[in-house]
């Protein structure tokens, strides 16, 4: 009884320090704000997203024909759409939705951590 | 030590609450610290969980009956695996084994996402949290493993039923299964309460999808193996409702795999991939809250409890609360593109999904009729066999079909020339495999002919893809066949080892076509030196025998086994008299044909003091081809859920462009 006190009691501590533990790193930090994506960064991340797609979409497209599962007709069919889409989505990235550091520069923020 | 399993599991649902409350708090007011704390709670209730998991594992053991748990569901002549077993065997242990999974599960997917998708983790955080709360509430308040009595000499025992090898993995397979479905539900609802409705969702939880939807698959498959070998009524699936409710949530998460991919590669079904995820989990739940409510007879639930109520009010605030918020994004929901043609391989997984849905829904109708006949009428109606066949043949007959039309047709739209080229030897294939098996006489069943048929189809379609696949990244430069072959495979492991799951599928297709729609029975009264025919197998009785096992008295009656002019061996079918459990188990006798994948099926009725036996017997065509196709599943499975480097790198690529910030 004594000693399964005992260890609840250990249990619930190492529990209690775990959560408390982001605090007692950091008491003080410069910034306790969440990091969020600015709209111009989600901008980005959703034209990253396409251009992936469009990309894949392509890739796949020319493996499927020349596996035979597209045919040739099929095929010419498809991959203009298909180019053009990659194309526009490249040149949206270059356009409008600029790199994250030339977004921070621009407006005076530091330079972010990254991951690597 | 069951003082520490309750403090254990009361610190899990302070943390739980404390992970749903300042996770939500974090979350919403923006919050970085308070946000880590709330995560590390939730992995901390795990560490907490894995404490009173071993606790009660401890007991189970040492056979400490002073715990209710230990005596209601072992004994002293327990072998040990089975008293490892009984931790999953009752109500209690096995909502503990639950909150175990998901917990672990919880803080495994936080942990190994907060890097690149942090902002979407902490919105999972109290989502998760909030199903770990109910669960560790059942176990702390409503049916605690750790209630405790004046020690009994011995325990109840087991139910001789669940004294088998199969009853080791079945459960925990299923409810890696069951739990495995919160990862998308919470990702799902933590991204649509955020907003990121970008595709990090999807790909955060691709795995444990596959996982989780692997797990419950192969789950059902030892499922349905234990009940052909143990429970010995000569088939391996009852549509019982506790059956149907681990089939329910399998059907909806195919469905979910499938329109997935839609969404990846099109950007399309982003309303329809939520609903999914959300209708996966909440019938995993709904599966748990029929297991355990008592309000279905099932060879497979537990006893009636007071559980039911809880289950049921969880299950409606989940599904309340799910499509409030889907409701709310559906704006940033809306697809930015459409569907070009009704040919293409999007509409083909389209049509996969309305009929997987059909299937599911018809299945859940069955299964809820009894309680909405009774609420209605006064009267418990069950829809028996025939119901569920029927809508299998309606529903799973062209999805059968659409396996093997799907991967054939063009993303976009494919025009009627390309497919009737694309076609052309498939379909050739299967119509001469359907009129060979018509002249072997298959006609007998026509929706058995009609699986065969197709089952050929979608083979021929799977091998044509994989030759056609080699063949080109041959001729790209791979530097051999088997190079071809491997790094097809390596550079789109979802596609290919998707299809190696379709050829399991056509493999339990054939399986269950030749094992129900062809099978043959015969019973018979023998005495000792008598013989009995089915087919062309001769059974001659030749003894009866009485042995001591550690916990049962075998009684088996032993057969000479001849087939045609072969000598077969002998085969033994009988009954276990358990002595604790003062219970008696049919056992029966199988003999399979590695060969040809038939099983002779044997059971011993009844044997009378005088030693005479009534036998029922089977002849199973292909029943081992859905044991077979459950190893080709996990091949599949395996080969999909395998890391893909190359993914991987380019989503850190996207990540880092984009800037979302490192992990601190």
């Amino acid at each position: 009884m004594t000693l399964a006190l005992l260890l609840a009691a250990l249990l619930a501590i190492a529990c209690v320090v775990t959560v408390a533990w982001p605090f007692l790193r950091e008491p003080e930090p410069e910034s306790d704000a969440l990091e969020k994506l600015e709209p111009s960064e989600r901008r980005r991340l959703d034209l990253l997203e396409a251009r992936d797609r469009a990309l894949a979409a392509l890739k796949e497209l020319e493996f499927d024909h020349r596996t035979g599962t597209v045919s040739d007709d099929d095929y010419r069919a498809l991959v203009g759409p298909l180019r053009r889409e990659a194309a526009a989505t490249l040149q949206a990235l270059d356009d409008g939705a600029l790199p994250v550091e030339e977004v921070d520069a621009r407006e005076g923020r530091p330079a972010r951590e990254r991951i690597s | 030590m069951a003082e520490l399993g309750r403090a254990a599991l009361i610190v899990t649902l302070g943390l739980t609450a404390y992970a749903l409350v300042a996770g939500a708090a974090a979350a919403h007011i923006g919050r970085r610290r308070l946000a880590r704390s709330a995560q590390n709670a939730l992995v901390a209730a795990f560490g907490s969980t894995l404490v009173a998991a071993g606790v009660l594992l401890a007991a189970l053991l040492r056979n400490d009956f002073s715990f209710v748990y230990v005596a209601q569901t072992t004994s002293e002549a327990l072998p040990t695996a089975y008293t490892i077993s009984a931790f999953w065997g009752g109500q209690e242990g096995s909502l503990l084994l639950w909150l175990l999974v998901l917990t672990g599960f919880g803080a495994a997917a936080v942990t190994l996402n907060r890097g690149w998708a942090r902002d979407l983790v902490v919105w999972v955080v109290p989502v998760f949290a909030a199903v770990a709360f109910f669960f560790s509430f059942l176990v702390v308040v409503v049916a605690s493993p750790f209630a405790t009595q004046q020690a009994p000499l011995d325990g109840a025992g087991m139910t001789p039923s669940l004294q088998n090898p199969y009853m080791l993995a079945h459960p925990p397979l299923l409810y890696l299964g069951y739990v495995g479905l919160t990862v998308p539900f919470a990702f799902a609802l933590g991204a649509l309460i955020s907003g990121r409705m970008d595709e990090r969702w999807l790909v955060a939880t691709r795995r444990w999808t596959l996982l989780a939807w692997t797990a419950l698959g192969i789950g059902q498959l030892l499922g349905a193996h234990w009940a052909y070998e143990e429970v010995g009524w000569g088939g391996y699936y009852a549509w019982d409702p506790v059956e149907n409710a681990a089939l329910m949530p399998w059907l909806a998460a195919t469905a979910f795999l499938h329109s997935v991919m839609i969404q990846e590669k099109r950007g399309m079904l982003r309303v329809w991939n939520v609903l999914l995820v959300i209708l996966a989990f909440s019938l995993s739940l709904f599966g748990t809250f029929l297991t355990r409510s008592g309000v279905v007879n099932s060879i497979h639930s537990f006893t009636q409890s007071s559980i039911g109520p809880w289950f049921l009010g969880f299950i409606a605030v989940v599904v309340a609360v799910s499509l409030v918020i889907v409701f709310r994004r559906l704006p940033q929901l809306r697809s930015p593109t459409k569907l070009e043609s009704p040919v293409s391989r999007e509409a083909a997984f389209l049509y996969n999904n309305l009929l997987l849905l059909a299937l599911c829904l018809a299945i859940l109708w069955g299964v809820v009729y009894p309680m909405v006949s009774e609420a209605v009428r006064g009267e418990a109606v069950v829809l028996g066999r025939s119901y569920y066949d029927f809508f299998l043949r309606v529903f799973g007959l062209p999805l059968l079909l659409l396996m093997g039309i799907g991967p054939l047709v063009a993303w976009r739209r494919a025009s009627l020339r390309s497919l009737g080229t694309t076609f052309r030897w498939p379909t050739a294939f299967a119509l001469a495999t359907g009129v060979v098996l018509l002249a072997l006489g298959a006609g007998s069943s026509v929706p058995g002919l009609i699986a065969y048929t197709f089952s050929a189809f979608v083979a021929a379609t799977i091998v044509l893809e994989f030759a056609r696949g080699t063949r080109a990244r041959k001729a790209l430069g791979a530097a051999s066949w088997p190079r071809a072959f491997s790094s097809l495979i390596s550079r789109n492991r979802r596609r290919y080892g998707g299809y190696v799951v379709h050829a399991a599928i056509v493999l339990l297709a054939i399986g269950i076509a030749g094992s129900s729609a062809f099978d043959s029975v015969a019973e018979a009264r023998l005495t000792q030196g008598q013989a009995m025919s089915i087919g062309d197998y001769r059974l001659t009785y030749q003894s009866l025998e009485e042995r001591s096992a550690a916990n049962a008295t075998e009684l088996r009656a032993r057969f000479a086994v001849t087939r045609g002019e072969r000598d077969l061996g002998m085969l033994e079918a009988g009954k276990n008299a358990y002595t604790v459990e003062q219970q008696v188990s049919n056992e029966v006798g199988i003999r399979s044909d590695p060969l040809t994948g038939e099983d002779l099926f044997v059971i011993a009725e009844q044997i009378d003091p005088d030693g005479t036996v009534y036998l029922r017997v089977f002849v199973k065509p292909l029943v081992n081809l859905i044991w077979i196709a459950g190893l080709v599943f996990l091949l599949g499975s395996v080969i999909a859920l395998w890391p893909d480097a190359r993914e991987q790198r380019r989503l850190v690529e996207r990540t880092r462009d984009v800037g979302v910030p490192a992990t601190r």
